[in-house]
């Protein structure tokens, strides 16, 4: 599922790699969406910290590689867990999590509806 | 030394005054003249003792009395004095006497205020808060007792964190917590007033001072977290969605909407039900926030030190309080509403209604994505993370009609309503969607959903901007904050569009250039202070026209404990803050530079605090 | 009939979040990754610490062998008080020592292993912390037991005693 792409147009130029603002994007999201594992409530984009930064140079290796986002995103459930995803994504751990919210909403609209319902 | 003593003998004092004031509640329950004298000393008596207290723990950490627990945990001598004084409420023990300190006085005040009310009716709120009370009491005795004593007493203390070393964040607990702590009263009351059968448009003009002054207190304690998160952490962002914000969030949702129930309760006797059960769920979210930041089963930047023990005692508590309130909800309220009041769709109730539709949804969000990594890792032993991409998908979608919403209800009239002069409502909306293509046009990304979201932030805007010229003074507290919460997703929007960033690594006397901006790294200058020593890195920022700026980001060595942090320099302007962190690169003589331009930042923070100025404006007119 | 039910369902519900809350509150609070379930070993390129030389890690670990992976760095203030004990390791046959020197200068990791020892048979050099990553590792110091090309236990952190006796019986 495409994200909404709301998020900060962010004009990265590094010294090493030459990569173009699509890929930029790209990594940016990957990097945000990626746990700092060893901060308390940061994404490796935010962080500084070693453990991040040798995860940014392996993200940039994976996409240099050619692997998609959602290869990328595996490699790392694969090696720690899916703990180090951000967005929980829709599998058959978060199915209640993603649909609950929106149960509730349904079920206020349902209720609201029905008041005006009968007093008509 | 005495001063651990007089602390902790004022708070067994305390507590007893608690216990006795059940006693007297019982016997007296009718006696109007004993609630005014006997009680209300008895109450205020209360307050004092928790204030000589706290007072004992502040002087504590001023002199930097070591023998007392608390204080070697988390004060130093080289600690510059402000920071002394605000690290007595910055751990979990000082921070618990503030609880007990804010719940005395809002009882207190409460009392002294509602000299007109039902006897019995006070001494109820009395007795349900004493609930609350005693049990704090119970708590920080047993658990948590900032007056321990250690001995021999040390020479040094361990230090406060530095980064909570920063004037927003000292004065950010007492801010919030009158806002969150303070809405038990409105709890206790409510509790009251149901047993009593007396929830009435005449009790909501009286509980609605409580409801506005908690509300305020807590949007500005939000605000000061934010501000403090953005200054001082230096990632540059100010919200992220970490369980210890939504769990300041979450009452906030609730307390809003119940806000805006009060406001039509005064008026009609409708959405009692709503009233009651909102008040119950603000402190009960805010109890329960508290029990998660606590416990030490949520991760975070924001945690305090993780107690299991302690936190089964806030989890027993906090389910005896909800299982008391679902007790008197069931038992006492019958609504009886449905059957005489009825409305049309296109009213003003049909809107707050929808208004509350909506922040439950929201509050649903956060509650959900802050507790489920929770239930799934007990349930499942599978353990993931909610992050902000979570809460963006489920609320910015939902944000567009509860905007247009926002700019129409207020318009509506009570019972049936037909929209006078339409033509001016098109009119801004079709100004709105053109203004947003405009300046969307040159970006290439979702420019539909963009388009859509700040258009309808916009329509907000002009729709209250017109009001306020066109209404005068009328209902100029909603206005403003209606106005002000346009503002702030306008602001946050167009945060998030225009800021730019440049990441590179530079080593002293070196520049970075692209086409808009020339970052050169001046120099480099050390700094001791009193409690740490620093490395200023001075850059100079020159822009496309030619205009020059000095940033100096900081690394600082703090002394103890011994951390390592980096200091962003901001500048802040009017339209936009240039933003700028270094951090040292393991074994290389070049130092990691982030440079990033976030426009509007300014406006987020006076947007929340027009939003707030809203709630003021409505409190003060009262008394005028 | 409805007003009959809600009462006790609301009830029954708040009960539930209790329980879970409750046993939530038991359960270990910090997230401890799989140490546990055994673990394939990663495949990568690497260059050889006093050689330079590349080396591949197939290379590096036999089928039959048991080893205990270290990662290391001259800068990490723990790894200076588990060297002793990795030391004491070294001279147990059964076992082969091989360190990791992550995102180290060279000159610094050589004074290091000067001033206190060399108890690594092999040792290959990680500069950008990505080979650690391809470990599932955190940073340092961490420690990997291997027995059949297999990663059995894993060590977040330096290690002491306790773990050393109970990595001498693992390997027994």
């Amino acid at each position: 599922m495409k994200v909404l792409k709301f998020f900060l147009i962010i004009i990265l130029f590094l010294p090493i790699s030459s990569l173009d603002a699509e890929e930029y994007e790209k990594r940016n999201k990957i990097t945000k969406n990626l746990r700092c594992l060893i901060c308390q409530g940061q994404s490796i984009y935010d962080s500084d910290s070693e453990f991040a930064n040798s995860l940014k140079i392996l993200v940039d290796k994976k996409l240099s590689e050619g692997l998609s986002e959602d290869q990328i995103y595996e490699y790392f459930k694969s090696k720690y867990g899916e703990w180090i995803l951000y967005d929980p994504g829709l599998n058959k751990n978060t199915y209640i999590l993603w649909l609950l919210p929106l149960l509730i909403f349904l079920v206020g609209g349902a209720i609201i509806y029905k008041s005006f319902i009968v007093k008509k | 030394m005495i001063y651990s003593l007089v602390g902790h003998y004022s708070l067994i004092v305390g507590l007893i005054i608690g216990l006795s004031l059940f006693y007297f509640s019982y016997k007296n329950f009718n006696n109007s003249t004993i609630v005014n004298t006997k009680i209300l000393s008895f109450t205020f008596l209360q307050l004092f003792f928790v204030a000589i207290s706290f007072i004992c723990l502040i002087l504590s950490f001023i002199f930097s009395d070591f023998s007392n627990e608390t204080v070697f945990n988390n004060s130093h001598t080289t600690k510059p004095l402000f920071y002394k004084i605000s690290g007595t409420w910055g751990n979990h023990e000082g921070s618990l006497l503030l609880w007990l300190l804010v719940l005395t006085l809002f009882i207190f005040l409460f009392l002294v205020r509602s000299k007109n009310q039902p006897v019995k009716y006070k001494i109820l709120t009395l007795v349900f808060q004493q609930i609350i009370i005693v049990g704090f009491f119970l708590f920080l005795i047993k658990t948590s007792n900032p007056f321990n004593f250690i001995f021999p007493t040390p020479t040094e203390g361990l230090g406060l964190n530095p980064i909570l070393q920063d004037p927003a964040l000292a004065i950010h607990p007492p801010i919030l917590y009158l806002g969150y702590v303070g809405s038990s009263i409105i709890f206790s009351s409510v509790l009251a007033a149901t047993s009593l059968k007396i929830i009435s448009p005449s009790w909501a003009s009286h509980i609605k001072k409580w409801v506005l002054i908690s509300w305020i207190f807590l949007t500005l304690g939000i605000l000061l977290g934010s501000i403090w998160a953005y200054y001082e952490l230096g990632w540059g962002g100010f919200w992220f969605w970490d369980p210890v914000e939504n769990v300041s969030l979450m009452p906030w949702f609730a307390l809003t909407t119940l806000l805006h129930c009060i406001l039509v309760l005064e008026k009609k006797s409708i959405l009692t039900s709503w009233v009651i059960i909102l008040s119950i769920a603000t402190f009960t979210l805010s109890m329960c926030g508290t029990f998660l930041v606590r416990s030490g089963i949520l991760n975070s930047v924001h945690t305090f030190a993780n107690d299991p023990e302690r936190g089964l005692f806030i989890l027993i508590f906090l389910f005896i309080l909800i299982f008391l309130s679902i007790l008197i909800f069931f038992f006492f309220h019958k609504d009886d509403e449905k059957k005489t009041y009825s409305f049309f769709w296109l009213s003003k109730e049909s809107s707050i209604l929808i208004n509350n539709w909506f922040m439950m949804y929201f509050l649903s969000v956060v509650l959900i994505g802050t507790v489920y990594p929770i239930f799934l890792d007990v349930i499942s032993s599978q353990k993931i993370s909610v992050g902000p991409p979570f809460y963006h998908k489920l609320i910015i979608p939902f944000l567009i009609p509860f905007l247009l919403m926002m700019a129409i209800g207020p318009k509506l009239k009570w019972i049936k309503s037909q929209l006078e002069d339409k033509i001016y409502l098109i009119f801004f909306l079709i100004i709105s969607i053109l203004l947003a293509f405009l300046i969307l046009k040159n970006f290439n990304q979702n420019i539909l959903i963009n388009t859509i979201l700040i258009s309808s932030a916009l329509y907000l805007f002009f729709i209250t901007l017109r009001d306020f010229f066109v209404k005068k003074y009328k209902n100029i507290s909603q206005n403003i904050a209606h106005f002000g919460f346009s503002l702030l997703i306008l602001s946050i929007l167009f945060n998030n569009l225009f800021a730019s960033e440049i990441i590179t690594n530079l080593k002293v006397g070196e520049t970075f250039e692209n086409s808009k901006t020339k970052i050169v790294f001046e120099s480099v200058d050390e700094k001791k202070k009193q409690n740490y020593n620093a490395i200023i890195a001075n850059f100079s920022i020159i822009n496309s026209n030619g205009e020059q700026e000095s940033l100096s980001p900081e690394l600082r060595i703090y002394n103890q404990p011994v951390i390592a942090t980096s200091e962003a320099d901001i500048k802040t302007t009017l339209m936009s803050d240039k933003f700028i962190v270094i951090n040292l690169v393991q074994n290389q003589d070049f130092f990691n530079v982030r440079y990033q331009v976030k426009p509007f930042m300014l406006w987020i923070w006076l947007s929340v605090m027009l939003i707030s100025s809203g709630g003021i404006i409505s409190f003060l007119k009262k008394r005028i | 009939m409805i007003n009959k039910i809600l009462p006790y369902s609301v009830i029954i519900i708040f009960v539930i979040i209790f329980f879970i809350f409750y046993k939530s509150l038991e359960d270990s609070k910090i997230y401890t990754p799989d140490t546990y379930s055994k673990k394939d070993l990663p495949v990568f390129n690497t260059k050889d610490f006093f050689s330079g030389e590349n080396v591949k890690s197939s290379s590096i670990f036999e089928l039959d062998k048991i080893y205990l992976l270290n990662i290391w760095s001259s800068w990490c203030v723990p790894c200076r008080q588990e060297h002793s004990l990795l030391m004491n390791l070294s001279s147990d046959n059964k076992l082969n020592v091989i360190g990791m020197n992550y995102k180290d200068n060279l000159k610094n990791a050589q004074n290091f292993l000067k001033e206190l020892g060399n108890p690594y048979k092999e040792i290959f050099i990680d500069l950008d912390g990505t080979t650690a990553i391809e470990w599932g590792a955190y940073g340092v110091p961490e420690s990997f037991l291997i027995i059949n090309n297999e990663i059995v236990k894993k060590y977040i952190g330096p290690l002491n005693q306790k773990l050393i006796d109970e990595i001498n019986l693992l390997i027994e």
